[in-house]
């Protein structure tokens, strides 16, 4: 009984799609000729990635990729946010790292002007709300992607 | 499990051996676990294995209620009032000097400082003796394989004064060689500054030999002994270590409070750390002249409820005897290294079979953070990061490790628990 419910508990974080994206990262590759970039580091775990996106000149993500190390959750959650974040507008991205935090943290976000596809995404990642020490790996690269919008080159999540 | 354990009065022998005399027969863990009352509980529905020592050490009851009886029948501020409870104060907190020079066998109880921690230990060397004795050129020696704290501070003096900082390498099975350590030493050398233990791999440090050679060639040398006094005895005479510097809060005692032990001639050859009360002689506006160590390096009113948990924490292993805890700790290593090396997708990093009671591993496929938070599931605590050992981490080519410590209260049924939990780990990431 006792297993049952610590698998649970675990499949809970450790679902098969973030298993997946940990470790197969989509979009894990440099990205030449990104206007936009920031490197993402956790120094409590060692965690670092560097992002890469390519906007135009409507503001639309063209291209996004990264490149790192890191725990399955923090892998994952970059890699999900790449497929997530092509062809959005800066301002998209915006609200979905909005709907991505308040999902991770716990805070009730509604669910407004987010796709049915990324709302699933986002709740697969928000499974580290149960779990305090690990919020930090699942939000490393939204905020690494704020701080490479913004043309911050480096965020540390200390 | 119906052994009783006789508590024995604190008891040193002369030699090594350090309380041997005060030891019993037997090594009863479960009977040792009872002390600790904070191991009798669940975590996550699962029985607490605690494995995280190296990072900080449980505290047993006697610790607690020494404290707890200190602030409710003798505490208030020391060195100052005539009145009884000052009187008190004083004495319980003086007495605990003696209590630590003998744990480490100093020559004299002057030469045990009272700190915040081995980092600030290590700060305040750096800060007088290194601002005093050491210039631009000069050289200070340290191993591959120091704790953030053994470095910064060193760091920091370099930046000021231009000294240059030497690191020694360690092999692939995390030693560090005594050929290695000559190499770098030259005429320039003035400190060498290293582990005993390395916190992050567990390596023991041959560190008689490596003062041997400092004091050959005219250096000073300072260890870093936070694993090491909770792990073995340690005799700071037969060492000749100049400073050894430990944290309270490993040896089962209360954070906050830690040890600089100084040779008397070196410490009095030192500037004041801090400037404030109750380290000064007399202050006028012209000129201030100040105490005699080891008063001189403690200004302010010092943290001396922790000081005296301290006392009591060396006083709880006086009972059991650390060359009896270094014994089991060795049954421990032992059974748990045959236990992780049975896991294919497990390596041990850090393999020298000079190690104490810590396990550093890496498992395929699963980072040390998930490793981390799958163990703990399960009521394992182990530690998962860099260990603030980042250049050693670069140099072994690893974001982080895992790290199983072990301490005197856990058991081979520990590190069952450890092993079936790192099972779940490779279940999940298969």
């Amino acid at each position: 009984m006792r297993e049952t419910a610590l698998d649970s508990d675990l499949r809970d974080l450790y679902q098969d799609l973030i298993l997946d994206h940990g470790k197969h990262p989509r979009n894990f590759r440099v990205l030449p000729g990104a206007n936009h970039e920031a490197l993402g580091h956790n120094p409590l775990c060692g965690d670092r990635l560097m992002l890469y996106l390519t906007t135009d000149a409507k503001d639309i993500i063209q291209d996004v990729a990264f490149q790192g190390s890191g725990c399955a959750i923090s892998v994952a959650s970059a890699s999900m946010m790449t497929e997530m974040l092509k062809g959005k507008t800066i301002r998209e991205a915006e609200t979905l790292f909005h709907y991505m935090h308040g999902s991770c943290t716990g805070a009730a976000v509604a669910a407004t002007n987010i796709k049915e596809d990324d709302a699933d995404r986002v709740q697969a990642l928000a499974g580290v709300r149960h779990y305090p020490m690990r919020v930090k790996c699942a939000t490393l690269a939204w905020h690494t992607m704020q701080a490479a919008l913004k043309n911050e080159k480096k965020v540390s999540t200390e | 499990m119906s052994k009783i354990e006789v508590s024995s009065p604190v008891c040193y022998a002369p030699d090594n051996e350090l309380f041997a005399c005060a030891a019993p027969r037997h090594y009863t863990v479960e009977q040792y676990r009872k002390d600790f009352p904070i191991l009798a509980q669940q975590v996550h529905g699962h029985a607490l294995a605690y494995l995280d020592n190296a990072a900080s050490a449980q505290k047993p009851r006697m610790v607690i209620e020494a404290m707890q009886r200190f602030m409710e029948q003798d505490y208030s501020n020391i060195h100052r009032g005539v009145h009884e409870l000052s009187v008190r104060s004083t004495d319980k907190y003086e007495a605990v000097r003696g209590t630590v020079q003998r744990f480490i066998n100093a020559a004299y109880d002057d030469e045990i400082v009272f700190t915040r921690g081995a980092t600030e230990a290590i700060n305040l060397v750096a800060q007088t003796w290194g601002r005093t004795f050491l210039k631009a050129g000069d050289e200070i020696i340290l191993t591959m394989l120091e704790h953030h704290a053994n470095i910064v501070p060193w760091q920091m003096l370099r930046d000021v004064i231009g000294i240059k900082l030497v690191v020694v390498p360690i092999t692939p099975e995390g030693d560090v060689r005594i050929e290695d350590v000559r190499q770098v030493i030259t005429p320039r050398t003035k400190l060498v500054a290293v582990a005993h233990i390395s916190n992050a791999l567990g390596t023991v440090l041959p560190v008689a030999e490596i003062i041997k050679l400092a004091h050959a060639s005219g250096a000073r040398v300072l260890i870093d002994g936070c694993q090491a006094v909770s792990h073995m005895p340690v005799d700071v005479q037969a060492l000749d270590a100049d400073f050894y510097v430990f944290s309270a809060h490993k040896l089962y005692g209360p954070t906050g409070i830690g040890v600089l032990y100084g040779k008397r001639d070196i410490l009095k050859s030192m500037p004041p750390y801090q400037g404030g009360g109750d380290m000064i002689a007399s202050v006028t506006f012209a000129e201030t002249t100040y105490k005699e160590p080891p008063h001189r390096f403690e200004a302010g009113t010092p943290a001396i409820t922790e000081v005296i948990g301290l006392g009591a924490a060396i006083e709880y292993l006086s009972t059991i005897g650390l060359t009896r805890i270094a014994r089991h700790e060795k049954e421990l290593l032992a059974y748990a290294t045959e236990k992780l090396r049975a896991i294919n997708s497990l390596k041990i990093v850090g393999t020298t079979p000079n190690k104490a009671a810590i396990i550093s591993f890496v498992m395929q496929g699963a980072h040390p953070h998930d490793i981390g938070t799958i163990l703990d599931r399960q009521g394992v605590a182990v530690r998962a990061g860099h260990h603030c050992a980042q250049p050693l981490m670069e140099h072994l080519g690893l974001a982080a490790t895992a790290r199983a410590s072990f301490g005197l209260y856990n058991t081979l049924g520990d590190i069952d628990a450890l092993v079936a939990a790192l099972r779940k780990v490779q279940e999940i990431f298969a």
